[in-house]
């Protein structure tokens, strides 16, 4: 613990681990293979490297925030329940697509660096200031991301000091760029992004935002094959979570469960 | 050549052990109280911006009295080591018995080694969740450690708070029994008034999802503490 006592510490969990456990340090990109395709990255001629679909919309109580539950492996299903929205702290929330190993990693070293810089410096982070941070760690993952362990998070949080819910989008280098009412990104990104721009208003109300959300990530499981749907057979359904200013809030799998049953409904009356 | 002049051990040990102490006792006391949802802490303290009593981790929570500085440090190294052992293992894996045996350790080598040793006395508290009991860890200014159960106080006035509340503290208290008694005692030891604006208070809730971790706010205290009665 003497090591903890050193001066010039800071407050950043990530430095922490440089200077203290740098082998605890999320760096997946593997030296002297510079730019040539990681072993376990995409198969030639899919250009989304891992099949996800995450979206966030604006509404009148903040921002919906919502992903679907798979993670494939080349052409196979790796996974059917993973999780990619996680709440990084008490008002912001944040959703992965991109390489499993590398997005999982960062979203716990997120949540960790959020709330160590909030116990030792007392007061919580900026939204602009937790935007950034998010920014900063995504350029560290650069070296594997040319190597295609590609990630890319959607940021939405609730800025208690300004107005209101707001979205961040991010590129591989670490560019922000802030989204108005909504953004979809993952291997179904542009499907789901159609929808929204399709049925997309501001001042949805809480119903009419979680519908939206849901016709996006069914729209974008029909036409991309790394995103799953619904699955009513095993009762698998997209994460969705609200982030309001009383805080975050995970909408039960039996509410998700019935706005899709809506919206495959309203579909199957129209075929 | 000057000639160094011999000191025994002994009297070296007696003299830290003495200069800490002074620091300490100018310092104000701090309480913590196991209730019946979890723990929770009462300082003395007249900023309403510098605290005494923090987080730590999930469900440890620190207080110290003594040298601002000192402590602060502490509070900081705590939240390093905290952080760092739950991101490289497991959240649960971060318990009070480790970190206060840390503490120990360090608190312990600086006594002995350095010239001058630190004048801080501080608590690591954890709340027990489903059925395990709350744990609170006392370390003092040489890095001795006292096992706590049910009540504990650190400060300058620690003994007679110890006393007070071995008389009168019971099990399974309300949390505004617990403040109450708190109150009753940082009275008793210093024999003056406790305003309400100059406690700080944090409680650890075993019924929280996640982070324990909550300051009472002035207005809460005040409701607690009965109003009016409060703000003498």
């Amino acid at each position: 613990m003497r090591l903890f006592l050193e001066p010039g510490l800071g407050s950043s969990f990530s430095e922490l681990l440089g200077r203290c456990e740098p082998g605890l340090l999320p760096r997946f990109a593997v030296e002297g293979a510079e730019g040539a395709a990681h072993p376990a990255g995409p198969p030639p001629g899919a250009d989304a490297p891992h099949g996800t679909t995450i979206l966030a919309l604006q509404y009148r109580d903040g921002v919906v925030i919502a992903g679907d539950r798979q993670a494939t492996e080349g052409y196979q299903v790796a996974h059917r329940r993973i999780e990619k929205v996680y709440k990084a702290d008490d008002h912001s929330a944040i959703a992965i697509a991109g390489a499993a190993g590398p997005c999982l990693e960062m979203a716990k070293l997120y949540q960790t660096e959020l709330a160590h810089y909030e116990k030792l410096e007392g007061v919580v982070l900026s939204l602009e200031g937790k935007a950034n941070k998010l920014a900063q760690m995504i350029r560290m993952n650069l070296p594997a991301a040319l190597q295609g362990l590609v990630v890319i998070p959607i940021f939405v949080g609730y800025d208690l000091r300004g107005d209101g819910g707001k979205i961040f989008k991010y590129d591989v280098t670490g560019g922000r760029y802030e989204e108005i009412d909504f953004y979809a990104t993952g291997s179904g990104g542009k499907d789901a992004r159609a929808t929204l721009k399709r049925i997309f208003r501001p001042g949805f109300d809480e119903a009419e935002a979680l519908r939206a959300a849901a016709e996006a990530l069914v729209d974008a499981a029909e036409e991309d094959v790394g995103t799953a749907g619904p699955d009513f057979v095993r009762g698998i359904f997209p994460t969705v979570k609200l982030v309001r200013r009383d805080g975050i809030a995970d909408v039960p799998d039996a509410r998700v469960r019935e706005v899709c049953q809506q919206v495959v409904e309203a579909r199957r009356r129209a075929a | 050549m000057p000639i160094p002049y011999y000191v025994s051990p002994e009297q070296m040990m007696q003299d830290k052990a003495e200069y800490a102490r002074k620091g300490i006792a100018k310092g104000r006391s701090i309480i913590a109280l196991e209730y019946a949802e979890g723990v929770v802490l009462v300082a003395e303290n007249p900023s309403a911006s510098l605290n005494k009593i923090s987080e730590i981790y999930d469900t440890i929570a620190f207080a110290g009295a003594g040298q601002y500085n000192e402590f602060e440090n502490l509070r900081k190294a705590g939240i390093r080591y905290a952080d760092l052992k739950g991101y490289a293992y497991g959240r649960e894996d971060v318990t009070a018995k480790s970190l206060a045996n840390a503490y120990s350790q360090t608190i312990g080598t600086i006594f002995s080694q350095e010239l001058k040793p630190l004048e801080v006395e501080i608590l690591v508290a954890e709340v027990g969740e489903a059925g395990q009991p709350s744990e609170m860890y006392r370390i003092q200014f040489d890095g001795s450690i006292i096992d706590e159960r049910g009540s504990a106080a650190i400060g300058g006035q620690a003994e007679e708070l110890k006393q007070f509340l071995r008389d009168k503290y019971e099990p399974a208290l309300s949390l505004e029994g617990a403040l109450k008694l708190a109150r009753r005692a940082l009275e008793a030891a210093a024999s003056q008034k406790a305003k309400a604006q100059h406690l700080e208070v944090a409680v650890l809730e075993r019924g929280r999802p996640g982070r324990k971790f909550r300051r009472i706010t002035p207005d809460e205290l005040n409701a607690l503490l009965g109003s009016g009665e409060g703000d003498r």
